[in-house]
């Protein structure tokens, strides 16, 4: 069903995504644009061809659910809603103002009809997400749900119950999508304390692994395609992705994940990013 | 209520009628499941278990992950109690409970065991003094503490039909039925089993006997002592409270919990706000337990009925005269 997308369409959605986190960041004087940027295709596969949402309104009512577990890349994930109708456009400059429901990050409280869980704090996503998929496992509802961790966040030891959990309920209606960029706030991930490689770890643990060029939208979409028909264990896509991708002189760059270009930084991030077609900036 | 109308009379662990009414809940309401980690029958959730297998979630020794996963439950309809020790439950997962189901408004249910002392011989590394603290600061956490078992089935009814987050909180050991406390179960209510003029004693779960004893000691002594249930310490029965410390002019609170940040220092917030009366505080001070025969550590560590007395006439001579 997926394999009819226009690859090139997704290809400008993300870049819109990321066009869309610089200003969002620049807009509210903080924020954190690095992973964002890095899982632009992330959720423009995701926003763009692989979930099924019966609302779009209320993402919470099903057959697909999301939780975004590594929640301070939100920028990108509101930026995606936006794109496809879940959310008018120009909420996007609110985004991390007081009573906005665009929280610095992800919250339930704010933003029920979207926010399955508030997440932030690492790892707890993923335990949640996993929650709502054994409910659906129970009620025997249709559908998937995905998960978006980051790499650093593998570092946290729920991460590792929940993966536990997962296998042992062969959780098949599960799938984690790890954005592995090898960036954390305090330097690269394979320095601070090294997670690679992931997939064995989690092979290990008895879930379904893929492998996938994170900013390949063909790939990404076969990866999920093949994630929908694994049974009886839950399925690890592990994203090869580059944090700030698209922006050369901030890729790779830990000073990135949460600091605000200056106006005239993010000028000339926009302009390495180059306008999308299709789209228009909020 | 449910319709078995379950009443113990004998002295009875207040945790069997928390896994009692669970059972009885799930005949009703196939929404209600349980989640355990490792200590299944410890918190009396095997009498769920056995008779609704497919309904039981056991996590393993992974308290964080069942926070998670009940909160994630509660987002299919399911109204999961996450069962296991009070301080596994309030200090190891408190960042589950905090973010997953508190702020999140998760309609789960964290029903727990050996809170406060009475975990005894295993010591001060299994015994929750700071439960009631850790949860009740928390924002939307109903914070349940039931005296006995009759109340403790009848609180589970009341966590199953309140939508929130609800925090359960139940001692291991055995407590006397408390004459009194058949008078139906709400949240956000305090009852009165003893109504005096010289002393309010407002306690809490185990506290509640120790009260009860206390009150019929200061009767012999011929002061008249009012004796509150304070089986919800939040949100509070503030009303109750107030006209109890208006008619008697001082207070004692009584816990199997620390002095600091329970229902000592709940009811103290709330005289200061509204009507300043010497308060004495019966709990454990700020330390950690050991290991001992609960009784031992109830007397050790300044539980008894005596000290109850004692901490009464304290803050009588307190009075402004």
């Amino acid at each position: 069903m997926s394999t009819a997308v226009d690859s090139s369409a997704i290809n400008e959605m993300a870049r819109q995504i990321r066009r869309d986190c610089i200003r969002m960041v620049v807009t509210a004087g903080s924020g954190h644009p690095g992973g964002a940027m890095g899982a632009a295709e992330l959720f423009a596969v995701l926003y763009g061809v692989v979930l099924h949402h019966r609302s779009k309104t209320d993402t919470t009512a099903g057959p697909d659910r999301f939780v975004l577990s590594n929640g301070h890349i939100c920028a990108g994930w509101y930026s995606a809603l936006s794109l496809t109708g879940h959310l008018p456009r120009e909420e996007l400059g609110t985004h991390r103002k007081l009573g906005a429901r665009l929280q610095g990050h992800p919250s339930r409280h704010m933003f029920p009809s979207v926010v399955e869980t508030s997440s932030g704090p690492l790892g707890q996503g993923f335990s949640v997400a996993a929650g709502i998929a054994l409910g659906k496992k129970l009620r025997r509802d249709e559908g998937t749900v995905f998960c978006i961790v980051g790499d650093g966040e593998l570092q946290e030891g729920l991460v590792w119950e929940t993966a536990l959990s997962a296998a042992h309920r062969q959780l098949d209606n599960l799938v984690l999508i790890i954005s592995d960029n090898d960036v954390q706030i305090d330097g690269p991930t394979s320095e601070i304390k090294r997670v690679r490689p992931v997939a064995p770890k989690f092979e290990s643990f008895d879930w379904h692994v893929l492998t996938v060029d994170g900013h390949d939208v063909p790939a990404l979409i076969d990866a999920f395609d093949r994630a929908r028909t694994v049974r009886e264990k839950p399925v690890c896509i592990v994203a090869d992705t580059v944090m700030a991708k698209g922006v050369p002189f901030m890729e790779h760059d830990p000073k990135w994940h949460g600091t605000c270009p200056t106006p005239e930084m993010a000028e000339r991030a926009l302009e390495e990013l180059g306008p999308a077609d299709g789209w228009e900036d909020f | 209520m449910l319709s078995s109308g379950l009443r113990y009379t004998d002295a009875t662990p207040v945790r069997d009628g928390f896994g009692r009414a669970l059972v009885e809940l799930a005949a009703e309401d196939s929404n209600v499941i349980a989640l355990g980690a490792d200590l299944t029958s410890s918190i009396r959730v095997h009498w769920f278990a056995e008779k609704y297998p497919e309904r039981y979630i056991q996590m393993g020794i992974s308290e964080s992950d069942m926070i998670g996963a009940a909160a994630g439950l509660s987002m299919n309809g399911f109204v999961p109690f996450a069962t296991t020790f009070s301080v596994f439950a309030t200090s190891l997962a408190h960042q589950a409970v905090r973010l997953s189901v508190a702020y999140n408004n998760a309609n789960v249910k964290i029903a727990v065991s050996h809170g406060g002392i009475t975990v005894g011989p295993d010591g001060a590394t299994h015994q929750a003094f700071e439960d009631i603290a850790l949860m009740r600061c928390l924002p939307g956490m109903v914070v349940l503490c039931p005296a006995d078992a009759n109340q403790a089935y009848d609180a589970t009814v009341a966590a199953a039909a309140h939508r929130g987050p609800v925090f359960l909180r139940l001692a291991r050991g055995e407590t006397a039925i408390t004459p009194g406390n058949e008078a139906g179960f709400a949240i956000g209510r305090c009852y009165t089993l003893a109504k005096g003029s010289d002393v309010a004693i407002a306690a809490t779960g185990s506290g509640v006997e120790l009260a009860v004893a206390a009150e019929s000691e200061l009767r012999t002594g011929g002061i008249s002592a009012t004796v509150l249930n304070v089986s919800t310490i939040k949100p509070l029965d503030e009303e109750t409270i107030l006209r109890a410390a208006q008619a008697c002019g001082a207070v004692v609170t009584v816990e199997e919990h620390s002095v600091i940040g329970g229902l000592g220092s709940t009811v103290a917030e709330l005289l200061a706000r509204r009507f300043p009366a010497p308060v004495e505080f019966v709990g454990v001070q700020d330390t950690f337990g050991e290991s001992g025969e609960p009784r031992e550590i109830m007397e050790k560590y300044g539980l008894t009925p005596h000290a109850v007395v004692d901490a009464a006439r304290r803050a009588m001579d307190r009075k402004c005269r």
